[in-house]
């Protein structure tokens, strides 16, 4: 544990809402499960808090204790961490990031060797690839966590998204310039069968290695895609907790409006 | 007149005829013109006898823009405007083939025309702006703009077009910042909230935008001053000089209308100079009623239904500080179409919390169940979801039949509803705003 007053245990840096939290007809009691998102402030332009609010609800609806931490650039990394957040930003917010993001590097390549689940999207998606190769021809090297490598591109893909995934059918939507193609032997996220993709030709969407997934979507992704929620959490409560325990969360909204995206996008 | 520019205006005028009778959109007389000759801006606005005021930013066009008219008609001039909010430049060349002869006079002093960021630099190249009123800088539609710093860039881009005088906000260091890149000579004017009322303009603005280094600039150019008044409703403007405009009460509720309110009298004074008279300017201020659908009052067989524009986190924000401190029953329509914005995943950074209480009677719209699972995460309890427009204003207004009512509702959704409550109620037809 480090002595950063935000790390205390139960300090919650975004506090559930008290309603949200009493939704939850079960008792908190299966143990804490601590998420941290990264840049909240820089990396956050497409409501990617959304993902972290969803997580956090859907811990505490399945009776799990959630603790946020929201880790700034140049702040004490948190003493536990449980599954890393991550979204997208301006050009500016990742200039504003990347000297933290150095600091953190090998930290968080360990974590995600160690099986820590993580969801990086559209711009840290791309950070936490091989490299980004700007418009100019400029290599900037990320973290190497996924086997990707990123062009800067004139034309932006924009647009709804429906993917097929491990986790079922995912909805969502992208807006990124960025080209992204997969390394040998880089799985994917996910399928297109709605949108463009990684680089709107061969077929894929986002990065996945072990508990890591990258990808381009916004929407958020997490609170229509309620089994990639769930498929994330159940990985970081069995590292928090050694077990996951799940409650029954009425997901009707949820699935309506992932149905109702499905339906109008793939006809 | 080239023959070019008559040929324009008759074809856009025959469509605007067309599109009237059949109680289309504004747009498309405006495309039909500008196609035919795409300088008719410039043959038309360019000759303005004191010039072209652009009025841009993410938040607050339509009002800002309808107060400043009615500034300077209380002056005495006579003001060419867009006045329906339909803020591309083909929106501007409709309003303009209403007003505007075969030979291409308009009979006005000057222009004031509302634009979005980026028509706002399509415009720019066919007329210079003599002057510019910035108001503020947003996430909004970023499927279109895709970068709030890129919306910033292209105001700064509109800023140094102008070639007699802007008036920033000082409190948006996006805006503020535009002043270093003006040309020379360009007159500088600001508007602010006064430091008596600083710590509430967070609920305005985009806090995680936003970095602590960046300062309010020094004010030593003077600027218009918002004080609002002890009751929240009345507000007065203090101009630079000792001078106030007010204490005055809007039409239109909240903080962000009283800021709109100063960004229109700093941009008047500015205009008008030692013509400007503040007895008429806050007569002005207490009569122009809210445009169209933003915060606009309909009469309901005599109960009060509110229809509220909600666009993006900030306006969305703002509407919520306004209203939500007086709860009644609430629906919220939210579309996804190109106006609307497509990506909604901005209404995740907007905070609900206010809606709690009370609940939300209907969620409707194309993303109604998007919508819906939006308030679930925000533990606001939601009634029924009904996708359907039409069934679900019919289900809200039996629902709650003789109680006073509210809709936030997205760009299109708002148009729809607005369409079938005006058959309903009598309301004026969009184009023809009574008050303008």
């Amino acid at each position: 544990m480090s002595s950063h007053p935000a790390d205390g245990p139960g300090d919650v840096d975004t506090p559930l809402p008290a309603d949200v939290a009493a939704l939850a007809d079960v008792p908190a009691d299966k143990g804490e499960v601590h998420l941290v998102h990264l840049y909240p402030r820089e990396m956050s332009i497409y409501g990617d808090l959304g993902n972290t609010r969803c997580l956090a609800s859907r811990l505490r609806w399945h009776g799990y204790r959630p603790v946020v931490h929201n880790h700034h650039p140049g702040a004490p990394w948190p003493g536990r961490v449980d599954l890393v957040l991550g979204g997208g930003g301006q050009d500016s917010g990742q200039l504003r990031v990347q000297e933290d993001l150095a600091a953190q590097a090998d930290r968080l390549r360990e974590l995600a060797a160690g099986g820590v689940p993580m969801l990086m999207i559209c711009g840290m998606y791309q950070l936490f690839g091989k490299a980004f190769i700007t418009a100019e021809g400029h290599r900037l090297p990320g973290l190497g966590v996924l086997d990707v490598t990123t062009r800067g591109n004139a034309t932006r893909m924009i647009g709804p998204v429906v993917l097929d995934t491990d986790f079922g059918a995912v909805v969502g939507y992208e807006n990124h310039s960025g080209a992204t193609v997969l390394g040998e032997g880089q799985a994917p996220f996910g399928r297109v069968r709605h949108g463009h993709g990684n680089d709107g030709s061969d077929g894929t969407e986002g990065a996945r290695t072990g508990n890591v997934i990258g990808s381009y979507l916004h929407g958020p992704i997490l609170p229509a895609n309620p089994d990639l929620a769930d498929g994330l959490l159940e990985a970081a409560a069995r590292r928090a907790t050694g077990d996951w325990a799940p409650a029954q969360i009425d997901d009707t909204l949820a699935r309506q409006a992932h149905g109702h995206q499905v339906r109008r996008l793939l006809g | 007149m080239r023959p070019r520019t008559t040929a324009a205006l008759a074809a856009g005028k025959a469509a605007r005829l067309v599109s009237r009778l059949r109680g289309g959109g504004s747009a498309l007389p405006g495309l039909v013109a500008e196609r035919i000759d795409p300088g008719l801006l410039a043959h038309t606005l360019g000759s303005m006898p004191r010039g072209v005021v652009v009025v841009s930013g993410t938040n607050g066009k339509t009002t800002t823009t309808k107060m400043l008219v009615a500034l300077l008609r209380a002056h005495g001039l006579r003001v060419f405007t867009n006045p329906t909010g339909s803020n591309f430049t083909r929106g501007v060349i409709s309003a303009l083939l209403g007003e505007v002869g075969l030979r291409g006079r308009v009979d006005a002093d000057l222009a004031v025309v509302e634009l979005d960021e980026a028509h706002a630099l399509h415009f720019a190249a066919q007329v210079a702006p003599t002057h510019a009123l910035l108001l503020n800088v947003a996430r909004d539609q970023l499927d279109r703009f895709a970068e709030i710093d890129h919306t910033a860039r292209l105001l700064t881009t509109l800023g140094q077009a102008t070639t007699g005088g802007v008036v920033l906000n000082a409190d948006d260091s996006f805006i503020s910042r535009i002043r270093e890149h003006l040309q020379p000579g360009v007159e500088v004017g600001w508007f602010a909230v006064d430091p008596s009322v600083a710590d509430r303009l967070p609920e305005l603005q985009e806090a995680d935008v936003r970095f602590a280094e960046e300062e309010r600039p020094d004010l030593t150019e003077g600027a218009a001053l918002l004080l609002p008044a002890e009751d929240g409703r009345a507000c007065t403007v203090r101009l630079p000089g000792g001078s106030d405009v007010g204490p005055v009460t809007l039409r239109q509720r909240g903080l962000a209308a009283m800021i709109n309110a100063t960004a229109a009298t700093a941009m008047a004074r500015q205009l008008l100079g030692e013509s400007f008279a503040v007895d008429a300017a806050a007569h002005a201020l207490a009569t122009v009623t809210p445009p169209f659908g933003r915060g606009e009052v309909i009469d309901v067989g005599g109960v009060p239904l509110e229809l509220v524009l909600v666009k993006n986190p900030a306006g969305f924000t703002v509407a919520l500080g306004t209203y939500g401190t007086e709860p009644v029953a609430t629906m919220i329509a939210i579309n996804d179409n190109y106006a609307d914005g497509r990506d909604v995943s901005w209404l995740y950074d907007v905070s609900f919390e206010s809606l709690r209480e009370r609940g939300v009677a209907l969620t409707s719209g194309v993303r109604a169940w998007d919508m819906a699972l939006r308030l679930r995460y925000d533990g606001v309890e939601v009634g029924e979801v009904e996708t359907d427009l039409d069934r679900a204003l019919d289900r809200f207004l039996a629902l709650h039949e003789g109680e006073p009512m509210r809709v936030f509702t997205s760009y299109t959704a708002m148009m729809h509803l607005r369409r079938r409550l005006a058959d309903r109620f009598g309301l004026a037809r969009f184009g023809e705003d009574p008050a303008a």
